[in-house]
């Protein structure tokens, strides 16, 4: 024992007491009374035991669940005066890819490019898009990008490429080989000057357009009628009596979105306005014009020549003009030529066929018509595809006789999506030097020794005149995301210039309208202007009209044996570029509603013939299998596949996405055409393959779905087609006492005359809202995430069907059956009459789903964001970046529908809020009614009563989708008249 | 009064008290027979399976189901309706009859009550495993919150689902509890087992078996089964208002809450059918569960079969005298004719037809026959829901929108673990519990039996 130290004797005694372990502690200062012994004792009682497991619970809980990854983010130092964190920015652009085009506004949100819109101060657009630019803002966002220049099969940087390339260039100029330049056909005249200036600098180098789609023999065509090789524009809002040879001037043909609106001017029913134009098409697949069509017939490839001199002939026995000898057909034109008769100078044939006898007979009969200088204007031609596809045979055939030395490709894919894709690639073997601008290292890039990797279009300067006159303009986005560098800064770099492309393109537009600074005044305001709106209409006084030399006519090709094909463009795919983008892969054709493949598709008497059936599989010539669709409409001795599919280097999620079918392009008289081909279909005994289509079922079973009459009728009596809604108004009595709302009760209407379906307010929509895309397995379980869809029914003839397309997306009914059943009130309606979701609080029990009877919401049936079974934008920290920070990204277990766009509603009532002021009809749009192409959409405050929608509302030709079952829909349908005799 | 001369021998083979105990308690002292390890085994087997599929849904999404846009509900609601109508029976069964003072009830409702609530806890798991956000469950719950005026939605049907299935759980357990406390003190008294006799002591709650005890409990049972009588019906009708609230042709029917009571008590008999037979066969039980009682429930089907059919017809002529043309489409296109017709085809021959052979005697006597119509009967009703659910909702107003349905390997899983789940809560219940009330036969006993000493008293 230690020693032990005191003070007194008394505290001797103490120390010696507490040290004795025997001793019995003395009682504690406060009373034990009614502990019980293990608590005297000190061990845990059962109230500890219960406090404890209450901390240790808790604690779990909280460190095991609570604890959320930590993700910085660094705010600005220097706070841009234009970025406020939360407030959009938009800025005027241009999207044009080498085949379409489009006049569009990019939404940044804290500067990154996340939608889409149209620009309606184009003059040809009018702020319309279509589905492959509301895609294209993905395509920034591809991980399919190469992020750096590449030397051979690696990643290099500019110093390497611009010494390595400058040599090559420079060799070949000292000795004076042949290099050429590839590229899609260039509409900016700013990119066209600094060619040239290339060119003159590097006079061996030759510039070749390509196009992917060719309209060589229009051009050649009208070169033999006026003695210029153009393609005239076209004006279908002055035209009656439209008459189109497989021409798909509403989905694909030279400026869709432009002859959409266009096209849609002349159908709209109003009070004052009861007339339509009236379309005729005739075509052998059945495409989205063709759905659209008044009067459609359906015709093989041989067979046009000699049904459009027939027409002809009919017309210039009319107008007593020289007749040709023509092969009988078994399609009666009468019609139509009466029709073209009666409305001359109001009418436009034309044909998507690129055949010089088949143009030159569509040029005579406008001519009979005497529609140039009124429908269709050959002083302001339209500058886009002004390849001639002679130029790229010629090329293949100087590679593969080893006469050129070098080849820049730009914009391209000539491995992919040429006729003869083999002996390209044979003669690219014998070029001794190969540079690539492309954005992805796609099929001829991989070939190439030098990929100077290009920006993408928001982040690239560039101006373009798709027509004649109107001029737009590009504006980077974006900061370049990538070490990638602008094709026309390349040009620059290797002519020796010290600038860059914006620079170059602004002094190019200052020697332009410095020829005109009495008019346009000073240069800087007028650059600022002209960025700003991204539109210049350069209004010059009308030049005359050329002259037309008449041509001899003739039906030249013989009708071939067997079964013929036509290629075509799907609306969602185009010619392939994007055929890495989730978004177009996954939306639905607007005519077979499958998504992410091509098919063959058959017509019905063939089908009965080889007893093809529905995904039953077809080897096409010998050469590669495709899934069958038995398709009504399509022509009879005719099948149709869609081009685009195929890629094997487009990227992730489009490599090896159905079958290439540029192989099978006809090639006849130096012309490259989609139709013309005859191949064999052979079915695969035994061997189905299952598509992804979003309908199985395509009759309306006799419902008053889309309720439709046709003009004459209309013209009677305005309710015709819609008389099951008096009745149904009459029935529907109620109890209950129906909800006022004050101030706003939002409303859409869609007007089903003036719709085409063309899907591209789907695409806008997924953008808007996102949302996810879930691959071509779900698709299959029918569990496609869209919004929006656009359903498509079939009726009369299946041989060749009426169609009709109906945009449906939720009703927001104010008796919504959805909102009584949640269990949780986790879908619950809004005082401005939205149907809304509260996400958050939903538990996933699906009964809304069953119970809304449009069948418009959908589940999270997976996490589809940041899941590697769904790696599709969602799960790429690249892709991600196209988020709309204003809409949630819904959790798994989660039902999700059409909020009416509602983020953009709020913040426009903020916006009048702030300003105090009201809001005004058609400021507020949700995306789909945005940019839609023919305006068919409307949205507005049904509690206005000079809106547009309570106009509509008003309508004799108003309906609500079932609206016998009471759901009161805030959201109404005009019926479809179609200009047809009864 | 029983009337033993008009209504029958109810216990046969001259049975004493102590036999009756013996008899009753005797499968509990054996040793566990190999069939029941057997079958303990197949059925644990089963729920692991059904374990993994829940894990499955859980972990993965409910995508892992044949679900889609169009059919959101499937398997999981048809077992969900199917097995709540199993439950049925139990309480039915022992509630009604013990009101109406059917004494010949006493040997079957333990077994009636304990498969109810087996199967009420099968059902329950459906709700729980169908949901997407599971962990967000409580949100059904309306308890005092945070997130201001946010409750639940009264209107719903589901949330009527979730009071009317935990109040007749809750109801039907304490019903069956409360019974089986008499004979747990027998079997504490009877034991020699030190364990049994503490485990049985405590479940019995004491019970002294002293007149005033006695008076208290057939005062609360029949309280009880006077409180839970009308749980039999509304547990039913709620269910049946999923559907019928609805605005799905084929679900928006009036006929639906009275249709689902009878359909639910039909299964539920079915379904005490096959397990007596099967009871009475391995326990030896021929004496307690007589042929009488199955000839009675048999006579029972026969009428609820005639019901069912009547409802099925009612259901088919409303779609034609309505006019209403979705409906019609539903019923004669889709389920009378049409992509479906299979299962209506199979509802109607299982449920309308099969059970109307049991209007010949020789049927009825004849008990391998009964026992697979009985099958039958649980086959047959399963289809009744499938059909229900399904065909409504894969073609309903909008054509563009029809979907098929098939389920998944996932789906069958959940389905084979409830299964697993309701065969070892009956095994739990054949092994640990006396099957008949002891005590409730042995109060029958003096008025039905031939037994000498008891007439001479």
């Amino acid at each position: 024992m230690d020693k032990l130290y005191w003070q007194s004797l008394d505290h001797y005694k103490d120390l010696k007491e507490q040290s004795n372990p025997d001793k019995v502690k003395p009682e504690p200062e406060f009373s034990i009374e009614g502990l019980d012994e293990s608590e005297i004792k000190g061990k845990s009682s059962r109230r500890d035991f219960l406090k404890m497991l209450g901390f240790s619970v808790s604690a779990v809980a909280l460190v095991s669940s609570c604890q959320m990854p930590v993700r910085k983010a660094i705010p600005l130092l220097n706070q841009p005066s234009d970025l406020i964190p939360g407030v959009p920015n938009f800025y005027a652009s241009t999207f044009y890819d080498g085949n379409d085009y489009c006049s569009i506004l990019v939404k940044t949100r804290e500067s990154r490019p996340i939608k889409i819109e149209g620009n309606d101060l184009s003059k040809i657009t009018k702020g319309g898009t279509n589905a492959r630019t509301q895609a294209s803002v993905l395509n920034l966002y591809d991980d399919a990008r190469l992020k750096n220049p590449r030397l051979g099969k690696v990643d290099s940087d500019w110093e390497t490429i611009d010494r390595d390339v400058l040599n090559k260039l420079q060799d070949a100029r000292e000795s004076g080989k042949k290099v050429v330049l590839l590229t899609p056909t260039i509409i900016s005249p700013s990119t066209r000057q600094l060619i040239n200036e290339f060119i003159s600098e590097y006079p061996n180098i030759s510039w070749i357009q390509r196009d992917t789609i060719n309209y060589s023999a229009m051009r050649k065509a009208n070169e033999l009628n006026f003695g210029q090789r153009i393609i005239p524009n076209y004006h279908f809002d002055k035209a009656d009596t439209i008459v189109s040879f497989n021409a798909d001037f509403l989905g694909n043909w030279l400026l869709p979105v432009a002859f959409t609106k266009q096209f849609s001017t002349k159908r709209k029913l109003t009070d004052q306005n009861k007339e339509l134009n009236r379309l005729y098409q005739f075509e052998s697949n059945l495409s989205l014009t063709g759905s659209n069509a008044d009067y459609r017939f359906t015709i093989k490839p041989s067979e046009e020549s000699a049904v459009l001199l027939n027409l002809y002939n009919e017309i210039a026995r009319a107008t007593g003009a020289n007749t040709f000898l023509a092969p009988v057909t078994t399609i009666d034109v009468s019609k139509a030529a009466n029709d073209l008769i009666a409305s001359k100078g109001k009418s436009i044939v034309v044909s998507g066929t690129n055949n010089l006898n088949i143009q030159l007979i569509v040029n005579a009969i406008n001519h009979l018509l005497g529609n140039y200088g009124k429908t269709i204007d050959t002083t302001k031609p339209i500058h886009l595809n002004q390849a001639d596809e002679a130029d790229m045979q010629q090329l293949v055939k100087d590679m593969n006789a080893g006469k050129i030395s070098g080849l820049l490709v730009y914009n391209t894919n000539p491995a992919y999506d040429e006729a003869d894709t083999e002996s390209f690639v044979n003669g690219l073997g014998k070029v001794a030097f190969k540079v690539s601008f492309a954005e992805t290292l796609d099929e001829t890039a991989e070939l190439c020794d030098f990929v100077c990797t290009t920006h993408n279009f928001l982040e690239t300067w560039d101006d373009a005149q798709p027509i004649e006159g109107s001029f737009s303009f590009t504006q980077p986005t974006i900061r370049p995301i990538f070490n990638t560098r602008q094709f026309q800064d390349n040009l620059i770099k290797w002519m020796g210039l010290d600038m860059d492309y914006a620079s170059y393109m602004e002094q190019h537009w200052k020697s332009m309208l410095s020829q005109h600074e009495e008019v346009m005044g000073n240069f800087t305001d007028n650059w600022n202007k002209l960025k700003h709106d991204g539109v210049f209409q350069h209004e010059e006084d009308d030049s005359a009209q050329a002259t037309f030399t008449e041509q001899a006519l003739k039906a030249t090709e013989p009708l071939a044996e067997g079964i013929e094909l036509a290629l075509y463009e799907k609306i969602s795919m185009g010619t392939g570029k994007y055929a890495n983008n989730p978004w177009l892969l996954e939306m639905p054709d607007p005519i077979t509603t499958a998504t992410w493949d091509n098919y063959v598709c058959v017509p019905i008497d063939l089908a009965e013939e080889k007893s093809l059936k529905y995904e039953d599989v077809v080897l096409v010539n010998g050469a590669f299998e495709l899934p069958v669709i038995v398709q009504p409409g399509q022509a009879s001795g005719t099948v149709s596949i869609a081009l685009g599919y195929g890629r094997i280097s487009a990227g992730m999620a489009g490599n090896g996405v159905g079958k290439n079918a540029y192989p099978l392009l006809h090639t006849k008289n130096g012309f490259t055409n989609n139709t013309g081909t005859v191949v064999t279909i052979e079915k695969v005994a035994g061997k189905t393959y299952e598509l992804a289509a979003t309908q199985i079922h395509h009759n309306m079973e006799d419902r008053p779905i889309v309720r439709e009459t046709t003009l004459e009728k209309f013209k009677e009596n305005p309710i015709s087609g819609n008389e099951q809604h008096i009745i149904d108004e009459k029935n529907n009595v109620t109890l209950y006492s129906k909800v006022d709302y004050d101030g706003i009760h939002w409303g859409m209407t869609i007007d089903l005359t003036s719709c085409t379906g063309c899907a591209n307010c789907v695409i806008a929509c997924q953008a808007e809202n996102n949302v996810p895309v879930i691959g071509k397995d779900q698709v299959r379980k029918r569990r496609i995430m869209h919004w929006m869809r656009i359903d498509r029914y079939y009726s009369a003839d299946p041989e060749n069907p009426e169609v009709h397309h109906m945009p449906v997306m939720c009703q927001h009914c104010d008796n919504a059956p959805c909102e009584n059943v949640c269990p949780v009130a986790a879908t619950n309606h809004s005082d401005e009459g939205l149907n809304q979701m509260a996400y958050n609080r939903c538990i996933g029990t699906r009964y809304c789903i069953n119970n809304c009877p449009y069948k418009v919401r959908r589940f999270n049936w997976y996490e589809f964001a940041n899941n590697n079974k769904f790696d599709y934008n969602m799960n790429s920290e690249l892709g991600k970046l196209v988020l709309n920070p204003d809409v949630i990204v819904r959790q798994r277990g989660v039902v999700e529908k059409c909020s009416l766009c509602v983020q953009r509603l709020q913040s426009k009532k903020l916006e009048a809020k702030r300003e105090n002021r009201a809001l005004v009809d058609g400021e507020v749009q949700t995306a789909c009614s945005q940019s839609c192409p023919t305006n068919a959409i409307h949205f507005g405050n049904l509690k206005d009563e000079n809106s547009v929608v309570v106009q509509d509302n008003k309508s004799d030709r108003m309906y609500h989708l079932l609206e016998q079952l009471h759901t009161l829909p805030s959201t109404s349908y005009l019926t479809k008249v179609r200009n047809k005799e009864s | 009064m029983y009337n033993t001369r008009v209504r029958g021998i109810l216990i046969q083979g001259n049975k004493t008290y102590s036999d009756v105990s013996r008899d009753i308690i005797r499968p509990m002292d054996d040793k566990t027979p190999l069939w029941w390890w057997i079958t303990a085994f197949l059925a644990t087997g089963a729920l692991f399976w059904g374990m993994w599929g829940f894990y499955n849904t859980i972990s993965t999404g409910i995508g892992e189901w044949g679900l889609n846009n169009n059919v959101a509900w499937g398997w999981a609601i048809i077992n969900f309706v199917w097995w709540i109508g199993i439950g049925h029976a139990g309480t039915a069964f022992s509630i009604f009859l013990l009101i109406l003072r059917q004494k010949w009830r006493t040997s079957i409702n333990r077994a009636a009550e304990a498969m109810t609530i087996f199967a009420v806890m099968a059902a329950g798991l459906f709700p729980l495993i169908h949901m997407g956000r599971i962990w967000d469950g409580f949100f059904i719950f309306p308890y005092w919150n945070t997130r201001g005026p946010l409750w639940d939605n009264f209107n719903s049907p589901l949330f009527w689902d979730v009071v009317a299935i935990s109040t007749y759980f809750m109801a039907s357990f304490v019903f069956w509890y409360i019974g089986m406390i008499p004979d747990f003190a027998t079997i504490r008294e009877r034991t020699t087992s030190a364990i049994k006799k503490k485990v049985y002591g405590i479940l019995s709650f004491g019970w002294i078996g002293n007149a005033k005890g006695w008076l208290r409990f057939e005062t609360a049972a029949l309280l009880l089964g006077g409180m839970a009588a009308p749980l039999v019906v509304s547990v039913h009708s709620i269910v049946s208002m999923d559907f019928s609230v609805s605005v799905i042709p084929g679900w928006h029917t009036t006929i639906f809450p009275p249709y689902f009571v009878v359909g639910a008590i039909f299964s539920g008999f079915g379904m005490v059918l096959t397990l007596m037979i099967v009871m009475r066969k391995i326990y030896k039980f021929k004496d307690y569960v007589t042929d009488g009682h199955l000839d009675a429930i048999a006579r029972i089907l026969t009428f609820i079969s005639l019901i069912m059919g009547t409802a099925y017809t009612t259901e088919l002529f409303m779609a034609w005298y309505s006019g209403n043309e979705y409906e019609l489409f539903t019923f004669m296109k889709n389920r009378v004719t049409g992509d479906y017709k299979f299962a209506f085809w199979t509802m109607i021959t299982c449920n309308a037809i099969i059970p109307q052979l049991f209007w010949f005697k020789s049927i009825r006597k004849n008990i391998t026959i009964v026992f697979i119509i009985s099958l039958f009967i649980n086959l047959g009703m399963w289809f009744e829901r499938y059909v229900i659910v399904v065909t409504s909702l894969s073609k309903d107003f909008l054509p563009a929108t029809w979907a098929t349905y098939e389920p998944t390997i996932t789906e069958i899983a959940v389905f084979s673990g409830t299964i697993g789940l309701f065969v070892l809560g009956v095994l739990a219940f054949f092994r640990f519990v006396p099957t008949i009330a002891i005590s409730e036969v042995k109060g029958v006993l003096k008025e039905t039996t031939t037994l000498k000493s008891f007439n001479d008293e």
